[in-house]
């Protein structure tokens, strides 16, 4: 079979990715903002016998540009082998899609160019002749609307059909003689040379240096020729010439019927971002989207749990049945099969609500009009309002919100953002800190329950926030000392979420991923309790000398020895604290059943909880290390086990400074 | 009447003269079309008065009011 290599190129937030995913029949999440891919992800797709490998490159506004996460797009397109490139523009704004596929043609052979988003151009009364694009771009262009599934056979036929032609060559006036000379001289196959010469011109350090090491030898040459152009703003001349092709090609190819559309949705914009509503409707869709959580979740738990602890006794007799010993029994039952079914009826269907739930803002638009909203705060704190981006996410993963800080340019402000991204409590701590929060703050069977408890957790968020303010004012007056760099961000324009296929894509790819996760972190997590709660050394249960040990640092700060454990415990997942938490108790207390929130309340009550141990507990709940998976990943993203263990110790140490105030004032 | 884009209010358009400041900025500027001659128009401001999103292509930009001082528009 036929095996055609194509990159997938076009400005942030065009819809790359869903194209991507629509091709591939994968499931890469895409998001409505600019950087949601942050690397390059690579999959096939056949279609009548040719295989088609796909390469889903970052979002990019130029290709002679010096950001980390547009060099991974431009080096791609420099230094892989590949076959076509596929430049995606977004019909609603052409200019900047024009303009990197002009961009594009002076480094490619082979360009095909996708208007993408169609229908909303038609929504908002943009008419495109796409003829005439085509024969001024000299090129083939495809309309489509990966959405919808809209020309997307169209675009894999121009794919196969596009013909090699040559580099364009712009005509750039400021450049004479010598500089075309310089260019010659370069001979480098592969490559236009004069794109080369123009990005030693310039001075693009990460080019100069690739090329260097191609073995390319102008630099004396260009050194020259720099002097005799210094009167020339020789990067403005570059994008001007490019910036008046644009023009050229663009014109009488765009007509606009009517602009009632846009001032509705600027309309929405203005009292999103006003003064008076701004912060308080962000803080209100946070609560919204907790209290669905919430009250959604709440069925669908205890039928969870009915279901799985009913079948225990079943478990247990078909063990004894098949003569197994009675510790390995006691083991199965009370160590592994407990632990995952706890995990998997209380923590898996808040996540599974509140996860569409926060897809669907995400893909509204929403989360860069936070980002706009907030940065004023955090210039004060000399980061970047891009962190807000990161902090969203990390309320889903941490770990996804750490890999997400590459939107952030400055390296300074990049580190602050990870370090800091532990006090956003993730998805995987929602149901402890609500179940704890149900029981001591609010009360069980209380009227409006779900509504305190919302109130409750979006309180936690909003510290939270603050502490991660604190934080970061400190970092950036301490170790990560330096001054505000610029911050730059597109609001891209709303867009209506797929409902269904957001609701789709978060149960199909996140319940089968937290189930994974859930059965991989609690079969081991129960049988370590399990072993710690029955193995006897001199007589003494394991799991005594240990809580015997952590006891008076626990007292210390509000807490007891078994929460410690239970903590330590849940390092590689927060979502097994309780059940690690439970299971030492009930050992020493020999109760042998919980059911529901009351006998968990009872189990807490019977051990010593009260009010002030809750609220200690909730506080080192929220802030504390980040869970295994998420440091690796700081690992791998800082590339240093300093700014690691930096991440390890910051929430931690807060958390603890925070536990012990409440702790004497109490 | 020449001043710097973070001045403009609310709702009026300009026309670009000149960018400033560091190579990197100016790229960033360039790339979304800041360019000499283009028009730009002052949309939204954020709660706390900084940034400002302006519109420039039909794309809707937040820039902090620090950096867009290096943009020098004028009123036609």
């Amino acid at each position: 079979m036929n095996n055609i290599k194509v990159a997938l190129i076009g400005t942030p937030n065009v819809g790359k990715s869903t194209i991507y995913n629509a091709l591939t029949k994968n499931n890469e999440h895409t998001g409505n903002w600019a950087g949601k891919t942050v690397n390059y992800t690579k999959g096939d797709c056949s279609y009548e016998n040719t295989l088609y490998t796909i390469y889903d490159l970052p979002g990019t506004y130029s290709l002679i540009s010096k950001s980390k996460e547009e060099i991974v797009a431009t080096d791609f397109i420099c230094f892989e082998p590949f076959d076509v490139a596929v430049v995606v523009c977004d019909a609603t704004s052409l200019y900047k899609g024009i303009n990197l596929v002009i961009q594009t043609k002076e480094i490619c052979k082979k360009v095909v160019v996708c208007v993408n988003l169609i229908d909303e151009a038609l929504k908002k009364g943009i008419d495109i002749d796409y003829e005439l694009l085509s024969k001024n771009l000299d090129c083939l262009v495809v309309k489509t609307s990966a959405r919808d599934n809209i020309g997307l056979n169209n675009l894999l036929n121009a794919i196969k059909l596009v013909e090699e032609s040559d580099y364009l060559d712009l005509n750039y006036k400021f450049l004479n003689k010598d500089a075309y000379n310089i260019a010659n001289n370069i001979n480098l196959d592969s490559i236009n040379n004069k794109w080369v010469m123009l990005r030693y011109l310039e001075n693009n350090l990460h080019y100069i240096d690739k090329y260097n090491n191609f073995g390319v030898n102008i630099t004396k040459d260009i050194d020259i020729l720099q002097k005799k152009l210094k009167n020339i703003d020789i990067s403005l001349e570059i994008v001007t010439t490019i910036n008046d092709k644009v023009n050229i090609i663009l014109k009488d190819v765009i007509n606009y019927k009517d602009k009632k559309c846009n001032n509705k949705k600027l309309l929405f914009d203005k009292i999103l971002t006003s003064k008076l509503f701004g912060i308080p409707i962000m803080l209100l869709m946070l609560f919204i989207i907790f209290y669905l959580t919430i009250i959604g979740a709440n069925y669908p738990s205890s039928l969870l749990f009915n279901f799985f602890s009913s079948f225990e006794s079943n478990l247990i007799n078909i063990l004894e049945f098949i003569h197994l010993p009675k510790f390995i029994i006691d083991l199965l039952v009370n160590g592994v099969y407990k632990t995952l079914y706890w995990v998997i009826s209380v923590m898996m269907p808040p996540m599974l609500i509140f996860f569409p739930l926060f897809s669907y803002l995400e893909d509204l638009g929403v989360l860069p009009r936070i980002a706009f909203n907030m940065d004023k705060a955090f210039m004060k704190c000399k980061a970047c309002g891009k962190q807000a981006l990161t902090m969203c996410m990390g309320l889903g993963c941490n770990a996804v919100g750490v890999t997400g800080a590459r939107i952030i340019d400055s390296k300074r402000e990049r580190l602050i953002a990870i370090l800091t991204n532990a006090f956003m409590p993730c998805n995987g701590k929602f149901p402890t800190i609500i179940a704890i929060t149900t029981i001591f703050l609010v009360g069980l069977n209380t009227k409006y329950g779900s509504l305190y408890s919302s109130l409750i957790l979006t309180g936690f968020i909003g510290l939270g926030i603050l502490l991660t303010f604190i934080i970061s004012y400190i970092l950036s007056k301490t170790i990560l000392k330096g001054m505000n760099t610029s911050f730059i961000l597109e609001l891209p324009p709303y867009r209506k979420p797929k409902i269904l296929n957001t609701i789709w894509y978060s149960l199909k790819n996140k319940a089968i991923y937290v189930l994974i996760r859930a059965i991989k972190v609690a079969i081991p997590a129960g049988v370590v309790i399990w072993g710690i709660a029955n193995i006897k050394i001199n007589n003494v249960l394991l799991l005594e000398y240990l809580t015997n040990f952590l006891e008076p640092f626990g007292e210390f700060f509000g807490l007891d020895g078994v929460i410690i454990l239970a903590l330590l415990l849940g390092f590689p997942a927060n979502e097994i604290v309780i059940p690690a938490m439970l299971m030492c108790y009930l050992k020493t207390n020999a109760l042998i059943d919980f059911n529901n929130l009351i006998e968990l309340k009872n189990i807490l009550i019977l051990n010593g909880w009260t009010l002030k141990t809750a609220l200690c507990f909730l506080i080192i709940m929220c802030f504390h290390y980040p869970c295994s998976t998420t440091l690796l990943t700081i690992k791998k993203e800082t590339n240093s086990l300093f700014y690691a263990l930096l991440s390890f110790i910051i929430p931690t140490l807060t958390g603890l400074v925070i536990a012990l105030i409440i702790n004497i004032i109490f | 009447m020449n001043t710097t884009l973070d001045m403009i209010a609310l709702g009026h358009e300009v026309i670009i003269k000149k960018i400033r400041g560091k190579d990197k900025i100016r790229r960033r500027f360039f790339d979304l079309g800041f360019l000499p001659n283009n028009k730009v128009k002052c949309v939204l401001i954020s709660p706390f008065k900084d940034p400002k999103a302006y519109k420039i292509n039909e794309n809707i930009i937040a820039i902090r009011n620090i950096d867009a001082k290096n943009i020098e528009v004028s009123y036609e």
